[in-house]
């Protein structure tokens, strides 16, 4: 009994920080429509920049006063990257933000590791709350007890700002409907620029404030995110009380597993994930989205047409090139080339999803790393023929995305790509922690192709095959019949239903196409690597699919594969300077700014223009002589 | 006061507005008359900037206003009061009321919310409720309501009487007379005569994005012939 409630006040100690991060992301969500992904890294920034105020103030005040400043500066600098980063890009395509908000998560990990170097930081203790007080018998630290007072404080005064005042107001209009609180006379970019602030200090107070227990390190950013994720899925987006149930849940639910369970306490909370999600789909407090009810209006899509001659042309003399490698490159120059291929490959699948049929999988790694995996358990557990365990690759993920979109597509939207990211870190954490099959974090090794494979060239023309044949049969696809229906259930769910298309299954079945191909490229790299490790499947991997193919621009069909190509090279290049990263995001940033069209999109647009492609502008200025 | 000149406004590619051109004087109540799809609610977000139009100006106080920011034109008088209602179903009353307010100008009426439940009271009975929970007469009171507590020289009514009881509509038609004496300029969009009789000092008509008619409500009853061809009845 002592140490069950021993364990419950830690549990809702540890639900505070988790709480505030959330309610924070929950808050962008609503009034700006922002997945903010670095708001992982604005917790990180709050816990150093707490951990170097408490070095200079002194005492209990300096103490509970870096953490106040701690929440105040992070917010400041939120407020920076809104009207820096974010606010040029607010009128591109919806979720083209992501991408910035990616660029932010490198740079700000960069700037970290440069101003505060690699070690991790261990926290001060609280002035005054040092040491455990026994409660039946239990040790609790005193700093737990403390937690258990002040995040119902912050909640209740962020429930007092959102409900009771003039700002709460316009923020609650302003998530349901912003383009009307705009008619009203409410500057809305001050409006977003100030939420935005207020949920990036609230995720730099959650920061500081678990300082005393968790202290500070260069990881935080991203595992922190998975659980907010979580919380924010499982209470429901833009719910403050939905973040803080379900942040209490998720913490107790921790607690108890790391004693009883301790090999399976993150598969624990997804698994509590998934029974919450069965029986309220929106989360505890959530609602459904509503399409259209925030008075977006985008750009109508252009009409995807198969390729012309002239890009045929491109393209065929660009695989011949490619082809000709091991004429006159080096052995290195087609390890590279397969690198790229495999990417390619595996950006090509997640573009397939998101471009056809609308879906944005925030997890896509999980095929990939999937079918690694299918096929390095088999060849480690069993003895079968290399060969099989290559055909099982793609088999076994393209299942595993059958199961799991049977799941995910109950929801739509953001809940929906949550919830693909939610089940990517279901299967990540299971491969990390088991570790006697899977290896943990050690990982699979020795994993090699048959002996006639084992060559470089031979395993870069298997990898150029494969992976140009996938890409082209996914085009096909793309021009089949089975393509215009998952496009029709994209632009308009209602009417492709009328016209006797069942949407659902079509989405599902593309889901599972997708995450086969995505296996078939983790199959290849297995094989060519020779090993495979969970970070094959971490979040940060899904996050390279993600900025690819939003960089080489979603909308074209090319783009998923130009992005990938571009994004490996200059990875190769880039990764030779120690802050890579930091170089990278900006990069990142940049290129979101200047091109909102991802990279195909522009090129298209800028050789339009110059009169090298047919397209819109000729069009027009045709329509405009002839007129004339 | 407001005066328009060859507006063209598109929905992406769609071509809505076609060199439409009018102007309202201050104080008047002019009625902005067309059938179904002739273009009056793109007029009004075209005024309010919410459309963007692709050429043409929109002057209001002799100032061109076009391409400003929308909460730029709302600031600057222009009160807009959607034909959707777009109510704030998930806050209260009170608090849609909230989302209104804005500082007084010069020589515009100073509303408070309690004024406001004066001139529609069955608003003030239901002042602690959620928008979802009102009738779509309580509705459309709430939309008009929370517009004036912006506190607008010149008002934008799309369509005031569309789809409410004919007891609400006769409110209304109270209300806007009411405006009026307090010295308002109303632009109220109709798709027939019926509510713009009682109401209208002038009327635009368009068909197609354009001008078809622009004159007082006598003209306009000595041709019927121009009522039948561009109104439904
Ligand atoms: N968001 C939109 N996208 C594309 N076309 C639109 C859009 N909104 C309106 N239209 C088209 O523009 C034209 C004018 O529409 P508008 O809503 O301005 O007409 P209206 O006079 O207000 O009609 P109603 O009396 O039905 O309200 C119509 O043909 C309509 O189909
Ligand atoms: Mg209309």
């Amino acid at each position: 009994m002592g140490l069950f409630i021993a364990q419950l006040i830690t549990g809702l100690a540890n639900a505070g920080a988790l709480f505030m991060v959330a309610s924070g992301l929950s808050l962008i969500f609503g009034v700006t429509r922002i997945v903010n992904f670095a708001h992982g890294s604005f917790y990180m920034l709050g816990a150093y920049i707490g951990y170097t105020l408490m070095q200079v103030l002194p005492g209990a005040v300096g103490f509970w006063g870096a953490i106040l400043l701690a929440g105040i500066a992070v917010g400041v600098i939120g407020m920076l990257v809104e009207i820096l980063v974010l606010r040029p890009v607010y009128r591109a395509p919806e979720l083209f933000q992501l991408v910035a908000t990616f660029g932010v998560i490198l740079v700000v990990a960069d700037l970290t590791l440069m101003i505060w170097g690699p070690e991790d930081l261990l926290g001060p203790r609280a002035p005054g709350l040092r040491g455990v007080i026994r409660i039946m018998g239990e040790p609790v630290p005193k700093y737990d007890i403390a937690l258990l007072v002040i995040t119902p404080i912050v909640a209740l005064l962020l429930w007092y700002l959102i409900a009771r005042t003039r700002v709460g107001v316009l923020v609650r209009a302003a998530t349901q409907d912003r383009e009307m609180v705009g008619a009203l006379g409410v500057n809305q970019a001050w409006l977003f620029t100030g939420v935005f602030a207020l949920g990036c200090g609230l995720a730099g107070l959650g920061g500081a404030l678990q300082l005393p227990k968790g202290g500070a390190d260069l990881l935080m950013d991203f595992n922190i995110l998975t659980a907010v994720f979580v919380v924010v899925v499982i209470g429901g987006m833009g719910s403050l009380p939905g973040a803080y149930l379900a942040a209490v849940i998720i913490s107790v639910v921790n607690v108890f597993g790391v004693t009883y369970l301790p090999q399976s306490t993150l598969v624990l909370i997804f698994v509590v994930m998934v029974l919450v999600l069965m029986i309220r789909p929106y989360g505890l407090f959530g609602r459904p989205e509503v399409a259209g009810e925030h008075g977006q209006v985008g750009e109508p899509e252009k009409p995807i047409r198969p390729a012309g001659t002239q890009v045929r042309l491109l393209v065929a003399a660009g695989i011949a090139t490619l082809a000709a490698l091991p004429l006159y490159g080096s052995s290195f120059s087609q390890v590279l080339a397969t690198d790229i291929l495999i990417f390619c490959l595996f950006a090509a699948s997640l573009h397939f999803l998101m471009g056809l049929s609308g879906l944005v999988s925030f997890g896509h790694a999980a095929y990939f790393g999937g079918g690694a995996y299918v096929a390095a358990l088999i060849v480690t557990h069993s003895n079968s023929p290399m060969e099989l365990a290559f055909v099982l690759a793609p088999i076994g993920a393209g299942l595993g995305a059958l199961i799991i979109g049977w799941v995910c597509l109950r929801l739509t939207g953001v809940y929906f790509a949550m919830l693909t990211l939610a089940f990517a870190q279901l299967l990540w954490s299971l491969v990390f922690q088991w570790g006697e099959v899977t290896g943990g974090d050690d990982g699979l090794v020795n994993i090699w192709p048959a002996d006639w494979l084992n060559d470089t060239t031979v395993f870069f023309y298997l990898a150029l095959i494969l992976c140009i044949g996938g890409i082209l049969a996914m085009r096909h696809v793309a021009h089949s019949p089975f393509g215009y229906a998952l496009r029709a259930g994209r632009d308009s769910d209602r009417r492709a239903e009328a016209t006797g298309i069942n949407v659902k299954r079509v989405q599902w079945l593309g889901f599972g196409f997708a995450g086969m191909m995505a296996g078939l490229a983790g199959g290849l790299f297995v094989f060519s690597k020779g090993s495979v490790f969970p970070n094959e499947m971490e979040i940060a991997r899904s996050f390279d699919a993600l900025i690819v193919v939003f960089l080489g621009g979603v909308k074209t069909l090319a783009g998923g594969v130009v992005g990938a190509a571009t994004f490996k090279g200059l990875e190769e290049v880039i990764t030779r300077f120690e802050y890579w990263r930091l170089i990278l995001g900006l990069l990142i940033i940049f290129v979101v700014i200047v091109m909102p069209e991802g990279i195909v999109g522009t090129a298209r647009k800028w050789a339009e223009r110059a009169g090298w492609l047919r397209g819109e502008e000729t069009r027009k200025r045709k329509a405009r002589e002839e007129a004339a | 006061m407001l005066e328009l000149s060859d507006i063209n406004s598109f929905y992406g590619k769609a071509h809505v507005l076609n060199d439409l051109g009018f102007s309202v004087a201050r104080g008047q109540v002019v009625a902005l008359l067309g059938r179904n799809g002739a273009g009056k609610t793109t007029t009004m977000k075209s005024i309010m900037q919410m459309v963007v139009p692709g050429s043409g100006s929109v002057r209001y106080n002799g100032q061109d206003i076009t391409g400003w920011p929308t909460h730029k034109v709302a600031k600057l008088g222009l009160g807009y009061v959607p034909e959707e209602r777009r109510i704030f179903t998930d806050l209260t009353v009170t608090e849609n009321l909230e989302v209104g307010r804005q500082p007084a100008r010069d020589g515009t009426v100073q509303w408070t919310e309690e004024m406001l439940f004066e001139l529609f009271p069955n608003l003030a009975e239901r002042r602690g409720n959620r928008g979802k929970a009102l009738s779509g007469g309580e509705q459309q009171m709430l939309t008009i309501a929370r517009t004036l507590m912006g506190n607008p020289s010149f008002v934008l009514l799309d369509e005031p009487s569309e789809g409410i009881a004919p007891v609400i509509v006769e409110q209304m038609a109270h209300v806007i007379t009411q405006l009026k004496a307090d010295g308002l300029t109303v632009l109220l969009s109709e798709q027939n005569l019926h509510f713009a009789r009682a109401v209208a000092d002038r009327a635009v008509i368009i068909e197609g994005g354009t001008t078809k008619f622009e004159g007082t409500l006598a003209e306009l009853n000595a041709h019927p012939e121009i009522r039948d061809a561009y109104l439904s009845v």
